[in-house]
């Protein structure tokens, strides 16, 4: 850190002005790959997996369009909100960016009930988590990505009574821009699940 | 659960281990009451940020670790020293090697080499501290209770027994139906937590927080194998996260990933094992190659060889550890084609290491070679790796590893490779730098010694099992019969053992005898170094730099001693200094991450729950912080420095 934390840049965007705003938000980007390592794996337990169904249902059998596609886009329209917030940020108004992260956190919370929703009509037919190794790798896969949107719930909650507290400072906005980019890489992921998951599944 | 079942029973070693803990644990209390300790404890150590404070606390668990697993290794040898020995049954000797191989590779070799990094990577790259010191301390104490975790199993609740690499269905609860192989998930998950942080902090550290004039292409070779582990810790670590969360749910919920029916498949985890397992090894084995690199170049008095060829090769190695990792298992039947891939890739890891062995060769061709104790590790590491080297690339041929295949033979290559590379560039590193953490060096005489039993009884323990190994004797048989032949070239083995035991106590001895006799070290640089950490002060003063340096020349600090008269400051420079402050949160929230993990090992999860909750409002206090750090004024630099000066 050093006094190099310090050195402020006036040339940059609110969040990139600190060097230790720079330095976490590499950071975080290089977190990043290192999820994107975990998910690879855990796709690639699913992928090797999933037709191994024992005597349980398969994923034809199982899986329903209908509250898969709210979710996603329940989840896909949080991300561009959350995209509006950063962009209200950069243009420094401090009300724009917390309704944009409130409606993002609520679509959020709204693809959560609908998850939780559909393991629970999953586990009422009988398909658990002991059912077999494709359902395994299913909830633990899909589950996995749910329990990011959670904590990226409940962070960005901390982040709007931060805003409420402090406003938009340099250290505030930071920490916008770095849960922005958690929400935008959930996303993405979601689309690989969406399609190598859900799709695949009710095709094959 | 029962008390009798909680607490390990039924063996006089596990009681008298009972015994000396609490004896130790009494131990320290008194000793920090009676010396008032207690406070200087909590500010100077357990709440510290100081990337060298935290590099000496990892080194010195590894040391504790090192002699623990040296322990579990010395009673497997007094087991298998005769035929048809008494000494340990079956169950007992499995938890031991299991042990022994978990603790050495995760708790003494990656710390060990952890903790040089901390100490040395700052300083040669002319920083004031990491990236992250608060997450650095995180990354510690995650470490260290993962460790403690660990640690505990074998006095309460019973050890891990399916090995190190706790394949299934072996370690499926209906084989291993005790807590062990839980410690084993839960403890590696929380340390392994801390090394991915300290990969994420590195690679930031080293590429954004170089001094001026530092390009990657000055970078000394420490640091740039430093950077090159980060990537592979990156990557490879969120695998075995997600394997070793597979294996607990498995085993505490009940799901079907690698069972036996309902569509398991076991051979599953021995994949995502070793897609991490391999990267794993080269985590351990380049940052030791680094401080090989540093030690060859200042003691043949050269300029390093070949600098941008080793570049080139620790990538290419990086590369090439992503994609070998099926051949620690080509009897599981995978194909001809499958093999003949994983085989020849594996095979392609000679070449890069070998350009690197011709490198040093080359450094120390026509070099003014000193032999001090930490360039008599480095040369011994030559020889001793390439024998490990080679027997790899045999291993490597896939129809010939049908025969080796879990035989000594395998045994013999693997401590060849990871005694001789990582064990002995831990030694070399420590005796090289010791000066740099505690402001006197070590004993030379004395670390000759060492050097000598222990390198000695290295090659007496592991060069018969080699030949053991071609007669067949197979990995963790826990006794053999008589008319086998195996005894004699068994029975020499063991007295290797013993010696690398001896040479370790000498080496302690010495750690005790240099801090009341050892030569102070006034000059801050007292092997003639070429890399910037030999221009602070030794111990350097909290700040490391009081003036940040400007670097010109790949030996940045061997061209500023040609060049003029070193790291010179002069009053009028400084400035004052900013530093991050100290925390407790790093370590209580790591306590409340042992407490989960224990509540998770004994299914008790109303505890694990609670536990859980204090880590969130950790996390949620630390968001929260708004603790900017303090500036160190230029009184008290100007202050510090003329202290260190008249002590020079």
């Amino acid at each position: 850190m050093a006094e190099a934390a310090h050195r402020y840049d006036e040339t940059m965007p609110l969040e990139y002005r600190t060097q230790e705003s720079r330095l976490n938000i590499l950071g975080f980007w290089i977190f990043l790959g290192a999820e994107v390592a975990l998910f690879a794996t855990l796709f690639a337990t699913y992928l090797v997996l999933f037709q191994r169904t024992g005597s349980g249902p398969t994923a034809k059998e199982l899986f329903e369009v209908k509250d898969v596609l709210i979710e996603t886009l329940l989840l896909l329209t949080s991300s561009f909100t959350c995209g509006l917030a950063v962009f209200e940020m950069r243009r420094g108004r401090l009300s724009g960016l917390l309704t944009w992260l409130l409606v993002t956190l609520l679509l959020g919370a709204g693809f959560i009930t609908f998850e939780i929703r559909e393991f629970i009509h999953y586990v009422h037919e009988g398909a658990t988590m002991q059912t077999s190794a494709f359902l395994s790798s299913f909830f633990v896969l899909v589950g996995t990505h749910g329990a990011h949107v959670s904590l990226g719930i409940g962070w960005m909650i901390l982040i709007i009574i931060q805003l409420l507290q402090r406003g938009l400072t340099p250290r505030t906005a930071r920490k916008v821009f770095i849960v922005s980019l958690y929400w935008h890489f959930l996303d993405v992921v979601w689309i690989f699940i969406f399609t190598l998951v859900y799709l695949t599944g009710m095709v094959i | 659960m029962k008390w009798s079942e909680f607490f390990v029973t039924g063996e006089p070693l596990i009681y008298a281990a009972d015994v000396a803990i609490v004896l130790t644990i009494i131990g320290i209390v008194f000793v920090l009451t009676y010396f008032k300790k207690w406070k200087w404890l909590w500010d100077e150590w357990l709440t510290t940020v100081d990337h060298k404070k935290i590099g000496i606390m990892y080194i010195i668990c590894a040391v504790l670790m090192l002699f623990r697993g040296g322990v579990d290794a010395l009673l497997m040898r007094a087991q298998l020293t005769a035929p048809n020995m008494k000494f340990l049954d079956a169950q007992h000797y499995n938890e031991i090697f299991t042990t022994h191989g978990t603790i050495m590779i995760l708790f003494m070799a990656m710390p060990f080499l952890i903790g040089l990094m901390n100490i040395v990577v700052p300083l040669q790259i002319g920083a004031r501290d990491v990236a992250y010191p608060y997450l650095n301390a995180l990354s510690f104490w995650l470490f260290f209770f993962g460790a403690l975790l660990f640690n505990i199993s074998f006095v309460i609740g019973g050890s891990p027994d399916a090995g190190w690499t706790a394949y299934f269905p072996l370690a499926s609860n209906e084989f291993s139906p005790g807590v062990g192989n839980n410690y084993y998930a839960v403890a590696l998950q929380i340390s392994g937590i801390g090394t991915l942080m300290t990969g994420i902090n590195f690679l930031v550290t080293i590429l954004k927080m170089r001094a001026p004039g530092m390009t990657l292409m000055r970078m000394p070779m420490f640091t740039w194998t430093v950077l090159i582990t980060c990537v592979i810790i990156i990557f490879a670590f969120p695998v075995f996260t997600v394997a070793l969360a597979l294996m607990t749910f498995d085993r505490l919920f009940g799901t079907q990933f690698f069972t036996m029916a309902n569509g398991g498949m076991s051979m599953l985890w021995a994949n995502l094992f070793w897609i991490w397992g391999h990267p794993e090894v080269y985590i351990v084995i380049l940052p030791s190659f680094g401080i090989f690199s540093e030690i060859v170049s200042t003691f043949a008095r050269k300029r390093l060889f070949g600098y941008k060829a080793m570049i080139g090769s620790i990538v290419g190695i990086a590369f090439l550890s992503f994609i070998v990792w099926v051949h620690h298992f080509f009897t599981m039947g995978a194909g001809p084609a499958v093999n003949s891939f994983f085989s020849i890739t594996t095979m392609a890891i000679a070449i890069p290491t070998g350009v690197k062995v011709f490198n040093w060769l080359f450094t120390l061709r026509k070099g003014k070679i000193r032999f001090t104790t930490a360039m008599l590790w480095s040369l011994a590491f030559i020889p001793n790796f390439v024998i490990g080297g080679v027997t790899g690339v045999m291993l490597a041929m896939a129809a010939a590893d049908y025969q080796y295949h879990n035989s000594y033979f395998l045994i013999g290559h693997f401590h060849y490779v990871l005694i001789a590379g990582t064990v002995f560039a831990c030694f070399a590193g420590v005796h090289y730098w010791y000066p740099k953490m505690f402001g006197h060096l070590l004993n030379e005489r004395l670390g000759k010694w060492a050097f000598w039993l222990f390198m000695i009884g290295f090659n007496i323990c592991f060069f018969p099992m080699y030949f053991l190994g071609l007669m067949g004797m197979t990995r963790r048989m826990y006794t053999y019969a008589a008319g086998l032949g195996w005894t004699p070239l068994n029975v020499v083995a063991t007295i290797g053992a013993v010696l690398m035991g001896i040479g370790f106590i000498v080496f302690c001895y010495n750690i005790y005898y240099s801090a009341r006799y050892g030569e102070r070290d006034m000059t801050g640089d007292p092997w003639d170094g070429r890399t910037l950490e030999w221009a602070t002060a030794s111990p350097p003063a909290h700040y490391n730099f009081p003036v940040v340096p400007e670097v010109t020349d790949l030996d940045a600090y061997w061209a500023m001693k040609k060049n003029g008269n070193g790291y010179e400051v002069k009053e009028e420079q400084l400035e004052p200094i900013h530093m991050p402050s100290n925390s407790g949160r790093p370590f209580l929230i790591s306590i409340a991450f042992f407490i989960a993990g224990f509540g998770l090992v004994f299914k008790w999860f109303t505890l694990a729950i609670i536990a859980a909750i204090f880590i969130i409002l950790g996390l949620i206090l630390r968001s929260f912080d708004d603790d900017d750090g303090y500036y160190i004024s230029v009184d008290e630099i100007k202050r510090t420095e003329r202290l260190a000066r008249k002590g020079a």
